[in-house]
């Protein structure tokens, strides 16, 4: 990436240059700085390095529009190369040693929990931009991606419902971490208050990167041959899903026969698969490339002009990534600095037209209100969307489906003020 | 709205008038426009009503309209079917088969369907083939239909069944029947039912005549039962089968993986962290030459790619394998550990030079035609046509090294440099050259199973790292230097943890097969198949 | 003075306790000193971060003195350190996680928040006893040590050594860590252990806590050198290196080979375990990630580029790799693996002794003005 990293220097330069013609004094105090901490090497450069592109391409476009409270962006990017440790250390640092206004990162929910408390400790501003578990709500990040409610719920809804086919038996596959086991226990409950007996769910952990699915594959075949309409729901993660895939197609499970609704494939991940054989497989997501509206066509477009590629795709992650700058980019103007206390303030109630063509607002639980949208595979590696949610629905950070948690809310404005209480911190304040 | 009746009635009456054929002409037109509906059900009930017209254009709509090919044109909402290139789309009238030029996508809107939709499709194409010439197109049809079977379809099965010439057809329909007989009231039924079932040990038979070991009627009864019985026997035997391929094609993918690592380690000693990159190399390779044919050959040889990028594949790896040997291995001879550190080094540098140039996101790496799908060698057993391949491919690569080693003049002379440097350099064997050549093999011989695993599994700048640690074992449990032991090492883990995965889990089987690794070089320090002799204490 | 004491005087020169006191001074107290006592805008200033960072490094470097041990000395190369890092590290993180109390996001007294998460009912009988720190501390000498003896009764007595014991232990670091993905063993699966609250009763997030712990790394480090130094230079230490060169002869001379490997390796899995200890309040997190093979590949890395078999280049080279990843992965994102392999590389070819053969190499340079060429072709 030797001659893109020049490029982007230059670019950078010469974002700077035409600034400083145009710009009067106040474009030449100190650049706002912003964090980005996503692996670059290691086992999730697959996923991240994307997003680190695509916070660059938002730096970027902000800059040549002027910048931001009068200052230029300057992206300070760290690799932490897919080791939580070195997360915790790199985000200090770029806390501490850079002093960063907001840092955009993480992808893995362990990363997340690496960082966390370096940014309570240090009151910094974390954005989270992938779908996730749910189960937190730190007062220092924003999260941008999905919670289960937006994802695995509606998707499994629809395929109970007519236009799905009506499925009445489950598999609940996934790579054997803490998202999987969240949303396959949220599940779980979910259908087993909908009537579906406990011997028509299946449950399968697979480890990281699990690469040979034969058995699986061949062992959901057998399921699904009970006789009742059967789906499968994929929490698999990453690395797995290419050779699940693969699996899948040559052992001629057809969408039409059995359905894989999958949490964690979108179009960057079917870049990497031939899905000539998958077409019919579903994805739930708040967003994808297909979405027709202007917003979604000027942020295609925008990426394959920034990114010099007409074939790289864009997916939910990366439009998350892009609801949270904006959010954060407007929540300082608002608040006329980017003194972390004051954005937070700002970010509650914060409206952004996103690609999806929904309004997306954060909600005081830090998470996203988000339209949800079902999907299916064709044969050109996009998803034809065959359903979609009316209105944006908002995230639960604190599931009610798992007992512990159903008990707590997370609401960041009086009185409440905390992110996992059972009653709100200043109740007695009367 | 009167006019309207009124215009309506006007224009029946002038296709009246005009001739029969208008009449289905309206008919077909009307089905046709309904297919244009914003529902899913709605367009199903539609390409009901289009199959049922029984015209004969109906099969290419409705064929275009599960392949995602049948539009709505913007301006008139006229339902069109269209052939797209890039952003164009060639159009055609599916009333009359004119050609009505083309337009931009933007002008058109597809005509969607989702999985519900495509059943309800293939159900009405089925009931359109089933008056095919073609017996296979008959028999797929029946199929389909006795698969999703109501009243309706019962009807037009016994239609079928009475016109069938075709024996094959004719006993799929007939089971068919038999299905729905075993609910019949009439226990002979019930019992014949079965009799004709027994013919079919499936699955899904099984499914469908348990409950009869429950029936009121003896002889009912037995006969369920000694069916579910034997369906049950035959199912351990395809399982037990089945078990026994995948644990074979799991072990070809580990001797794949190893088998390179069998020379560079095994041969030479050289303990090579970056054989998982020589391996990504191959894959890599595969795809470089993959999009090569996409754009450059005609689609037709497409599925030729895999068979040209496995000498290109060799040749890459080999040549980044002795360029690796000359430059920085042949310095660290006899300091083994420090070969590891640096080819430690050299993996890192690599995996970021394809980082830097492909990009971190997985490639695509498409299976050519003829390896995908199944084979279905007995009901129950199918066996996948990559996995058939992938297993034939390792044993021939197998094969080829070991005919290198043993009958080449090269492999003569890799044999004595390992056996005796220094006798062999008194000899006159240029041994810088041989370690150059023989470490260029191995590395090749890697970035060949790049070609192979790219099949069944990712292509990113870290496929070789999930390999690395399993090469590693299999060589160390099969013997070092030993290619059989590399053989015999790799299958018979891939077996193992084939048997294993079923009770334990995939997670808790590897752990096992990992356990049984450390405890067997306990007892068997040399692996499998230990060389004997001075070399083996080097 | 008592036959210990000067045994231990023994164990350096004038000059190098000279050494070893001043870098002693210097880790464990001036850089908390220049951190605590002066203004965060003076040049001499230690800024918080780095502070954990050098304490990051110095269990990483007791941990690479500990390999150091094992394959500098006795020419074991292990490449499942890693392992004993982890297992020292888990013991802490256990005892951490207990810690927590009610502060946990459920507020559950008895259980810690992925168990509550995961519908545990009581906690698993291995957790019995972390709440105790001593205890704690009795385990994570006691769970590293035991494993590396059993690992090690196994493998000296079948008499495997060279490559085949790098890869058995690879193969139990490896196991270790799907073991350890798992959610089922009850030790959080893939996000391991976090969100520590105190340790000992101080908040971690409290400037005396980080500076206590990084004084703490420093004082264990050099005991765990001096203890290193005190078993290479006694007689067993000889023995040791007997081994290393000639491990047959040793044996033919009638030494017990098996149990003065078997005891160095477990002295050894017992500092890992120790670094791992102080490691995880450092870092904040434990997860299964720290029993990759490429973790311990990386210890072997450190040992290699510091110098092996010279103890104080394990602790040199530690701090150089580890230094030198910090500062590329934060200057040169894109590029930083060309840095680091290029210097793998670098140092095998040109540097067959590591940093600490560096100034005899030099020497040699000067005195022959040759090109210093790595020894190469097998004896």
């Amino acid at each position: 990436m030797g001659i893109k990293a020049l490029a982007m220097k230059g670019m950078v330069a010469g974002c700077a240059l035409a600034a400083g013609l145009f710009a009067t004094a106040a474009m030449a105090a100190d650049p706002i700085k912003i964090g980005v901490l996503h692996s670059l090497s290691g086992t999730m450069a697959i996923s991240e390095t994307t997003l680190k592109d695509t916070v660059l391409m938002m730096v970027d476009d902000i800059n040549k529009k002027g910048g931001l409270l009068g200052r230029k962006v300057e992206a300070v990017v760290v690799d932490p190369a897919s080791n939580w440790p070195l997360f915790a250390e790199k985000a200090r640092e770029l806390l501490q040693k850079e002093k960063v206004a907001a840092v955009f990162g993480c992808w893995t929910s362990v990363s997340r929990k690496s960082v966390l408390p370096v940014f309570e400790e240090l009151n910094g501003m974390l954005f989270y931009p992938v779908q996730y578990e749910g189960e937190e709500s730190s007062r220092n990040v924003f999260y941008t991606g999905a919670a289960p409610n937006q994802q695995a719920i509606p998707a499994v809804d629809y395929l109970m419902g007519k236009d799905g086919g009506e499925a009445k038996r489950w598999v609940l596959a996934g790579t054997d971490y803490v998202y999987p086991r969240t949303t396959n226990k949220i599940l779980e409950a979910y259908l087993i208050s909908k009537g579906v007996p406990k011997d028509d769910i299946m449950i399968n952990y697979t480890p990281f990167g699990h690469a040979d699915w034969q058995t699986i594959v061949a062992d959901i075949k057998k399921f699904a041959s009970a006789g009742k309409k059967t789906a499968v729901v994929s929490t698999i993660n990453g690395d797995a899903n290419v050779p699940f895939y693969k699996e899948l197609a040559n052992q001629g499970i057809k969408a039409t026969d059995i359905p894989v609704v999958a949490f964690s494939v979108g179009e960057e991940e079917l870049a990497g698969i031939d899905t000539k054989n998958l077409v019919g497989h579903l994805a739930a997501w708040n967003y994808f490339q297909s979405v027709d509206s202007a917003e979604n066509d000027a942020f295609i477009k925008q990426w394959k002009t920034f990114i010099k590629n007409d074939k790289r795709v864009t997916n939910d992650p990366m439009e998350a990534t892009y609801i949270g700058f904006k959010m954060w980019t407007q929540a300082v103007a608002q608040a006329g600095t980017t003194d972390v206390d004051a954005v937070r303030q700002a970010m509650y109630g914060q409206k952004v037209r996103s690609p999806s063509g929904y309004d997306i607002a954060m909600n005081t639980n830090h998470h996203l209100s988000k339209p949800v949208m079902i999907g299916e595979i064709q044969a050109n590696g996009q998803f034809q969307i065959v359903n979609q949610t009316k209105a944006a629905i908002k995230a639960d950070a604190w599931s009610p489906f798992i007992p512990e948690s159903a008990k707590l809310t997370a609401d960041w404005t009086f009185p409440w003020v905390c992110g996992n209480c059972a009653e709100p911190k200043y109740g007695k304040l009367k | 709205m009167p006019f309207v009746r009124l215009l309506s009635a006007a224009l029946l009456f002038v296709t009246l008038l005009a001739a029969p054929a208008r009449a289905d002409d309206a008919a077909f037109s009307a089905a046709l426009s309904g297919l244009a509906a914003e529902g899913f059900a709605e367009k199903a009930a539609a390409a009901e009503r289009v199959a049922a017209t029984g015209d004969a254009r109906a099969l290419p709509v409705l064929q275009a309209m599960e392949a995602g090919t049948l539009f709505v044109r913007k301006d008139d909402n006229k339902v069109v079917t269209g052939a797209v290139n890039g952003r164009e789309v060639t159009l055609t009238d599916p009333l009359t088969g004119a050609t009505l030029g083309t337009v931009a996508s933007r002008d058109l809107t597809k005509i969607t369907v989702n999985n519900a939709l495509r059943s309800a499709i293939s159900a009405a194409v089925g009931r359109l083939d089933l008056t095919s010439p073609d017996p296979a197109r008959r028999l797929a049809a029946v199929e389909s239909m006795a698969r999703n079977a109501t009243p309706e379809t019962a009807a037009k099965l016994r239609d079928a069944l009475a016109r069938e010439t075709d024996a094959s057809v004719k006993l799929v329909i007939a089971r068919a029947f038999a299905r729905a007989a075993l609910a019949s009231p009439d226990a002979a039924e019930r019992l014949k039912a079965v009799e004709e079932l027994s013919a079919v040990q499936t699955a899904e038979t099984r499914t469908l005549v348990a409950p009869l070991a429950k029936d009121p009627d003896a002889q009912v009864r037995a006969a369920a039962e000694a069916l579910v019985a034997a369906i049950e026997r035959r199912e351990m035997l395809t399982a037990g089968a089945l078990t026994l391929f995948q644990g074979l094609s799991l072990g070809s993918v580990l001797l794949l993986a190893a088998v390179g690592l069998a020379i560079t380690f095994g041969v030479m000693g050289v303990i090579n962290m970056a054989h998982g990159e020589m391996i990504m190399l191959g894959a890599y390779t595969a795809f470089v030459v993959q999009e090569a044919f996409r754009a450059f050959l005609p689609p037709g040889v497409f599925g030729l790619y895999l068979i040209v990028s496995i000498p290109a594949a060799f040749l890459v790896a080999g040549a980044v394998g002795v360029a690796l040997e000359r430059g920085i291995i042949r310095f660290l001879y006899g300091r083994p550990l420090e070969t590891m550190l640096a080819t430690w080094g050299i993996s890192l540098m690599l995996q970021q030079v394809v980082r830097s140039i492909f990009g971190a996101p997985n490639k695509e790496v498409a299976n050519p035609a003829w390896m995908t799908g199944a084979w279905e060698a007995l009901p129950g057993l199918v066996l996948t046509w990559n996995r058939i391949a992938i297993v034939v491919f390792a044993l021939a690569v197998i094969g080829a090294l070991a005919a290198t080693l043993r009958y080449t003049s090269l492999g003569l002379q890799m044999r004595a440099v390992t056996q005796n440097r220094s006798m062999a350099a008194s000899m006159g064997i240029r041994t810088g050259w041989v370690d150059a050549l023989t470490f260029g093999l191995g590395s090749g011989i890697a970035g060949v199973a790049g070609v192979a695993l790219s099949q069944v599994g990712n292509v990113s700048p870290n496929l070789g790292q999930g390999y690395i640690v399993d090469s590693f074992m299999v060589v160390v449990f099969g013997g070092v230097g030993s290619l059989w032991g590399v053989l015999a090492g790799a299958l018979s883990l891939g077996v193992v943890n084939k048997i294993l995965e079923p009770y334990a889990g995939a997670m808790l089987g590897k752990i096992l097969v990992l356990v049984f690794i450390i405890l067997f070089i306990q007892k068997r320090p040399r692996g499998l198949f230990a060389l004997k002799g001075r070399a083996a204490e080097a | 003075m008592g036959p210990l004491t000067s045994r231990l005087l023994a164990l350096e020169s004038r000059r190098g306790w000279s050494v070893f006191m001043g870098l002693l001074v210097v880790a464990a107290g001036l850089v908390p000193v220049l951190h605590l006592a002066t203004p965060p805008d003076s040049v001499f200033h230690v800024p918080a971060y780095m502070v954990s960072l050098l304490g990051k490094y110095l269990c990483y470097a007791l941990l690479a003195l500990s390999l150091d041990l094992v394959w500098g000395y006795a020419g074991a190369l292990s490449l499942g350190h890693g392992a004993f890092f982890a297992l020292g590290g888990y013991c802490m993180g256990m005892h951490l996680m207990r810690q927590i109390g009610t502060r946990g996001v459920y507020g559950n007294a008895s259980l810690p928040d992925f168990m509550v998460f995961l519908n545990w009912k009581e906690l698993p009988w291995y957790w019995w006893g972390f709440d105790n720190p001593v205890w704690t501390l009795l385990m994570v000498v006691a769970v590293p040590g035991l494993l590396a003896f059993v690992m090690g009764w196994f493998a000296f007595r079948s008499r495997i050594n060279g490559v085949y014991f790098s890869i058995i232990t690879q193969a139990m670091t490896f196991a270790l860590m799907l073991a350890f993905f798992r959610n089922e063993m009850g030790f959080g699966g893939n996000n391991g252990l976090t969100d520590f609250k105190d340790v000992l009763g101080f908040p971690m997030q409290a400037t005396g806590t980080r500076v206590g712990l990084y004084v703490a790394s420093a004082l264990l480090l050099a005991a765990g050198y001096l203890a290193a130094r005190f078993i290479v230079s006694s007689k067993l230490g000889r023995v040791l290196m007997a081994i290393r060169d000639a491990e047959s002869r040793v044996r033919f001379l009638g030494y017990d080979v098996t149990a003065a490997k078997l005891f160095v390796f477990t002295v050894s899995a017992v500092l890992a375990g120790l670094a791992g200890a102080l490691y995880v309040p450092q870092v904040g997190i434990i997860n299964p990630s720290e029993f990759s093979a490429a973790n311990s590949i990386e210890v072997a890395i450190w040992v290699a580029v510091g110098g092996r078999g010279t103890l104080v280049g394990s602790i040199l080279g530690a701090f150089t790799v580890n230094g030198a990843k910090s500062y590329f992965t934060g200057a040169a994102p894109e590029i930083w693996l060309f840095f680091l392999g290029g210097l793998f590389i670098l140092v095998t070819l040109f540097m067959p002794k590591g940093l600490m053969g560096l100034a005899g190499q030099l020497k040699a340079r000067i005195k022959k003005g040759g090109v210093p060429v790595a020894q190469n072709r097998n004896a």
